[in-house]
């Protein structure tokens, strides 16, 4: 794997440490129904940390503010120190550079080959040479072992593969923060492990800081240092995988767990 | 009645003056009803009543009162106000301005068929609202009204024959000049009926090779 098309752990020791996200008593309604109220929450760097909860607990929408596809009605958002919500929108474009994300859907762009779903970004939004951002692609659809596919076409392209060529997509942008929000629930059950081998290999090799929204239980055992439990818009456990997959305290967990295991 | 062909070889230089001008309104007054009718959609777009509704008025109104009011009104008042221009332009605009009040709305579709998955991984990869325009959002819906948009060039090579009432010499003007002139109605009116259905013909299967073309 050619690592230098990935975030360089020696470039940044800051990375190892200290936190990276943080929501601080952020509410979030939609019309009466209040998803997010008041929630306090925090991400270290480099870790990587699973959401888990029954739907509609608010999991997808703490991913959805992170990456400003939704704006919070109360509280503030910063990643690395850098004001995402409130925030001027000038602020914010320049603190979401250090976001990327997964979507379920892959939404990669159709009017576009693989090759330039993943340059388009860095030419246009790191102003990097065609040449440079050509050379970074090309490595990472290697890692991804899509390296063939560089002129298809989305369409002509597996759920697998338009998954894998969206987590290139969105490391190429060399985000410090990696959102994924069940990037594995619109596959094919037998595409299911290439992405999830996939995303192993990169929580192992590299420095970043992994945010995922999974039903994927096994994975998330496997890459989590944590793992959050929510229900009703609120953490109601925490804690390492082993921990709470193993010797749930609270009993929502317990039959959380039960019932997707 | 008699067939006369001698009156078909007669009209013919003067038919190809006529489908030379009947041509040119329908690419030019096309490409003004794309532009324009694209610009309207945009405006819509604009988060903004100050501007959503002078756009809204105008277009309601222009989409809602007949092309050769338009045309009358563009050609003999716009002079009054010292805007003047030939019949051949002020007809081009006036029908190019009466479609775009309809492409507008093809391309307001267009847009609000683009998945908001596009939108989300634009804003993901920090693209700026520009680029996410015009490389990722105006790329697939015009994909997607390219027939919608192709009817409503057919529909206005039918409404070509309006600009005859303020002078211009398109086909149907030289058919009707040449008549006057020498008494004989039926062979240049049966001339310029073939060319009209010959030019939709023509004109649908480029669309549909378009089409084809466009396809993913």
């Amino acid at each position: 794997m050619p690592t230098d098309t990935l975030p360089n752990p020696e470039k940044s020791p800051e990375r190892s440490s200290g936190e990276l996200i943080r929501l601080e008593q952020v509410t979030k309604r939609f019309g009466d129904n209040t998803v997010l109220d008041h929630l306090d929450f925090s991400v270290d760097a480099g870790k990587h940390v699973t959401l888990i909860g029954p739907s509609g607990s608010g999991k997808t929408t703490i991913l959805r503010l992170l990456m400003t596809l939704l704006k919070p009605d109360e509280g503030t958002i910063t990643v690395d120190g850098q004001k995402l919500f409130p925030a001027t929108e000038k602020e914010r474009r320049e603190a979401r550079k250090q976001i990327g994300m997964v979507f379920q859907q892959f939404n990669l762009f159709p009017n576009m080959s693989v090759l330039r779903n993943i340059t388009e970004a860095p030419v246009t939004v790191l102003g990097m040479s065609k040449d440079e951002a050509v050379e970074r692609a090309e490595g990472l659809l290697d890692m991804v072992g899509l390296a063939d596919k560089c002129d298809a076409r989305p369409a002509q392209l597996s759920g697998g593969q338009q998954q894998r060529v969206a987590i290139a997509r969105a490391l190429a942008m060399r985000p410090k923060v990696l959102l994924l929000d069940e990037v594995t629930s619109a596959l094919d059950p037998e595409l299911v492990a290439g992405v999830l081998d996939l995303l192993r290999d990169i929580a192992r090799t590299t420095d970043i800081t992994m945010l995922c929204v999974t039903h994927e239980m096994n994975f998330a055992r496997d890459i989590s240092d944590q793992v959050l439990m929510f229900d009703s818009g609120r953490v109601i456990e925490a804690g390492p995988p082993e921990k709470i997959f193993s010797e749930p305290e609270h009993d929502r967990t317990r039959e959380f767990l039960s019932a997707v295991l | 009645m008699k067939w006369d062909w001698s009156a078909v070889s007669g009209f013919m230089p003067h038919f190809w003056d006529g489908l030379l001008v009947t041509l040119q309104i329908l690419v030019l007054g096309s490409l003004v009803s794309f532009v324009l009718g694209l610009a309207w959609a945009l405006l819509m777009r604009v988060p903004s009543r100050f501007v959503t509704w002078p756009v809204g008025v105008v277009t309601e109104f222009v989409r809602n009162t007949p092309l050769l009011v338009q045309l009358f009104f563009l050609f003999y008042v716009l002079p009054e106000w010292g805007v003047t221009a030939s019949a051949l332009t002020t007809g081009v605009l006036a029908i190019g301005l009466h479609y775009s009040t309809y492409t507008m709305q093809v391309y307001r579709a267009g847009i609000e068929a683009v998945p908001v998955g596009q939108w989300e991984a634009a804003t993901a990869l920090n693209l700026p609202m520009g680029r996410t325009w015009t490389a990722v959002i105006l790329p697939q819906a015009i994909r997607r009204v390219v027939p919608a948009l192709g009817n409503y060039v057919i529909s206005m090579l039918k409404d070509t024959p309006l600009l005859m009432a303020i002078t211009v010499l398109e086909m149907l003007g030289e058919a009707r000049l040449f008549s006057q002139q020498n008494f004989q109605f039926t062979e240049p009116l049966t001339v310029i009926g073939v060319a009209f259905i010959v030019i939709s013909y023509l004109a649908s299967l480029a669309l549909r090779a378009l089409e084809r073309r466009l396809a993913h």
